[in-house]
């Protein structure tokens, strides 16, 4: 194993060398799962934007949610010589073979937003997020805003058992530990959608002598949220005021109803992976230097002071 | 006229009677549970919550019952819901007019059941093949409308069908009580609905008896996607948006499940739109229950289906010829059958 890791550093190294042209005349290839939701069309939309910006030559293929054509993709790539290869992994399994082979031709591999089960000298870095940690900022922003007064909160959570809404209610679970006055009275799936987050949240306030007794609402994701912000106006309350709103995702719809101090909070799972990516690949392409294994993206947190108006104008023309 | 009655509610009973039991036992679980006041001009409750939230599967199950009447069965309707409701959000954000926008969109959705009924009537492919090309397809096709995001409008005419009350009701509810009434009236108040039952238990023999068959199959699936255009209107109207990816994801299968709750069979022939609407409405009870009592969601749907595994055991031929045997009258009772009546 040893002796495998040092090959493949020297084996790296010497590609580098071979390679040791500027940023301008790069050509990345970019494997993407597909355009199953805006996040990933806003993160197709960023990774072109930057790879413009760095002068990257950037070669595009969609895989329509099926692995066998990442893989067609991926020996694509490999067979035209790119410089470096981006890849979004559909399933977990099942890379060891063709990650192999982009190393036998001495092209580095880097992982977007999700991560494999392969030995990981196979791949150079991977660049994701951590879904724990925005459930824990966003706990932080709740325990933070309440300071110390008491707080019943009402958490939509996403798909059961997908890994986000495992991850992200754990994470604010952490937040909220050894803080008595803040407790989590309901908790129900909401699909991830608008529409079962609407649903929900009126069986909450039902159940909740008319939302009187709720102080907060957690959801595991914005469009939820955007449900749930509607079920509390019909049923004659103020969201924001009455029961805050805190959610994850940090989509351009959250941010009208934050201008509009209807949502208070929101954590960004950012769509920009792509720059975190380019910045380790051409730090390593300058001075050979290999990124750690994993970069963690910035969850960085959203309030209504941070001019929403002006980011859902940023943010609304990315394809989300 | 009473004795027409009679059998109606006789039809009913174990449908009545098995939403009873369900709306009973939410009500141990949660007390306030039959609790109903008026807020902002409109009805507000649990109950309430049911009649709406049930409305997109009671429209699905008013089409399903007939399509299933005649033998068929139409899984396309989810899809058609999404993509129904993403022309509407389409052309009201284009700057079309409500009474345009709604036009264009039930049409489009009479249209996708025309597509399945010249699949099935025309060109003879089995409805379960036939219907499967929209539901595949048909997710897509309203991907490209919304071009993949979710399409949010403001137009208040639009969101008044999702959130809107009538007479202290909301709108969906107003809605599909009105068009399932209309339905069932246009079935039984005219020789229609004998006819679809005819085509149901046997097509071949209704062709020659003088019935035009393939007019009447195709009409049942063109139905069957105005259902779903009214029912994809109010889903995204009831959220500003049309969700491609969402609208109806799956309720085809809870349209199906309401219809043969409501004891119509899969095998075609005898119906009842009143049977299904029941039957969506025991599906919409469980949901809303389950989401009111507080359980894990871990548990959301075994709970549902372990309710629904006990409806259907208690409609089997099996337990309904037993219940009959338990029931019959005894010798003991001093009269024999012949002297009862």
């Amino acid at each position: 194993m040893k002796f495998r890791t040092a090959l493949a550093s020297a084996t790296i190294l010497a590609a580098s060398m071979v390679g040791a042209a500027s940023a301008a005349d790069l050509t990345v290839g970019f494997s993407q799962i597909g355009s199953e939701s805006g996040w990933r069309a806003a993160e197709t939309t960023l990774t072109k934007q930057q790879a413009e910006q760095r002068g990257i030559d950037l070669k595009f293929a969609d895989a329509q949610q099926k692995q066998e054509n990442q893989i067609k993709a991926l020996r694509s790539f490999i067979a035209q010589g790119v410089d470096a290869i981006l890849v979004a992994p559909v399933v977990a399994t099942g890379w060891d073979e063709v990650l192999q082979e982009a190393r036998d031709a001495e092209i580095p591999v880097i992982l977007l937003d999700r991560t494999v089960d392969a030995p990981e000298d196979l791949y150079m870095t991977a660049v994701t997020s951590d879904l724990v940690h925005e459930g824990k900022v966003a706990g932080q922003w709740l325990a933070d805003t309440v300071a110390g007064k008491p707080c019943n909160v009402v958490e939509l959570q996403g798909t059961t058992g997908s890994s986000p809404a495992i991850d992200r209610k754990k994470g604010f679970e952490e937040a909220l530990a050894g803080k008595d006055n803040l407790k989590i009275i309901r908790s129900q799936t909401g699909d991830f959608t608008r529409t079962k987050g609407k649903e929900v949240m009126e069986s909450f306030l039902k159940a909740e002598d008319g939302g009187k007794n709720i102080c907060a609402l957690y959801a595991h994701n914005d469009d939820m949220a955007v449900g749930a912000i509607q079920a509390i106006k019909e049923a004659g309350l103020k969201p924001g005021t009455d029961i805050l709103v805190v959610s994850i995702d940090a989509v351009p719809d959250i941010f009208q109803a934050m201008a509009a101090g209807e949502a208070n909070a929101t954590v960004e799972l950012t769509p920009n992976m792509a720059g975190p990516a380019f910045d380790a690949l051409e730090a390593f392409r300058k001075d050979g230097k290999l990124p750690p294994k994993w970069i963690q993206t910035e969850s960085k947190l959203y309030t209504q002071a941070d001019d929403p108006a002006k980011v859902y104008e940023e943010k609304k023309g990315l394809g989300y | 006229m009473t004795s027409a009655l009679k059998a109606y509610a006789v039809r009913l009973l174990p449908q009545a009677a098995a939403l009873a039991v369900i709306l009973v036992m939410v009500s141990l679980a949660f007390p306030g549970f039959f609790r109903l006041e008026m807020q902002n001009g409109r009805l507000y409750g649990s109950l309430v919550d049911i009649l709406n939230r049930g409305a997109p599967v009671a429209l699905l199950a008013i089409g399903m019952t007939v399509v299933i009447a005649t033998k068929g069965i139409d899984l396309s309707v989810g899809a058609v819901m999404a993509i129904c409701g993403a022309v509407a959000a389409a052309c009201i954000t284009s700057g079309h007019g409500l009474a345009t926008t709604l036009l264009i969109t039930l049409a489009t959705g009479i249209l996708c059941g025309l597509w399945n009924g010249i699949l099935v009537a025309v060109l003879d492919i089995q409805p379960i093949i036939a219907t499967l090309v929209l539901m595949v397809a048909g997710r897509g096709i309203a991907q490209l409308v919304t071009e993949g995001a979710i399409l949010t409008f403001n137009d208040p005419g639009l969101i008044f069908i999702g959130s809107g009350a009538l007479l202290g009701l909301p709108m969906p509810v107003v809605i599909w009580l009105a068009f399932g009434i209309a339905v069932a009236l246009l079935v039984r108040r005219t020789a229609l609905g004998m006819l679809i039952e005819a085509l149901g238990v046997n097509r071949r023999a209704a062709t020659l008896s003088g019935v035009s068959t393939g007019v009447l199959l195709i009409a049942a699936y063109m139905l069957s996607g105005l259902c779903a255009a009214i029912a994809g209107i109010i889903a995204a109207a009831d959220i500003r948006g049309a969700d491609a990816n969402n609208a109806g994801l799956w309720l085809e299968l809870d349209a199906i499940l309401a219809v043969v709750v409501g004891g119509t069979s899969l095998l075609g022939g005898r119906f009842s739109i009143a049977a299904s609407l029941i039957g969506a409405l025991i599906i919409q009870s469980i949901n809303t229950g389950i989401l009111l009592s507080g359980f894990p969601p871990e548990f959301n749907l075994i709970i549902k289906a372990a309710i629904i595994v006990m409806i259907l055991i208690i409609q089997s031929p099996r337990a309904q010829s037993a219940f009959a045997f338990l029931s019959r009258p005894r010798a003991e009772d001093g009269k024999t059958e012949q002297e009862a009546k």
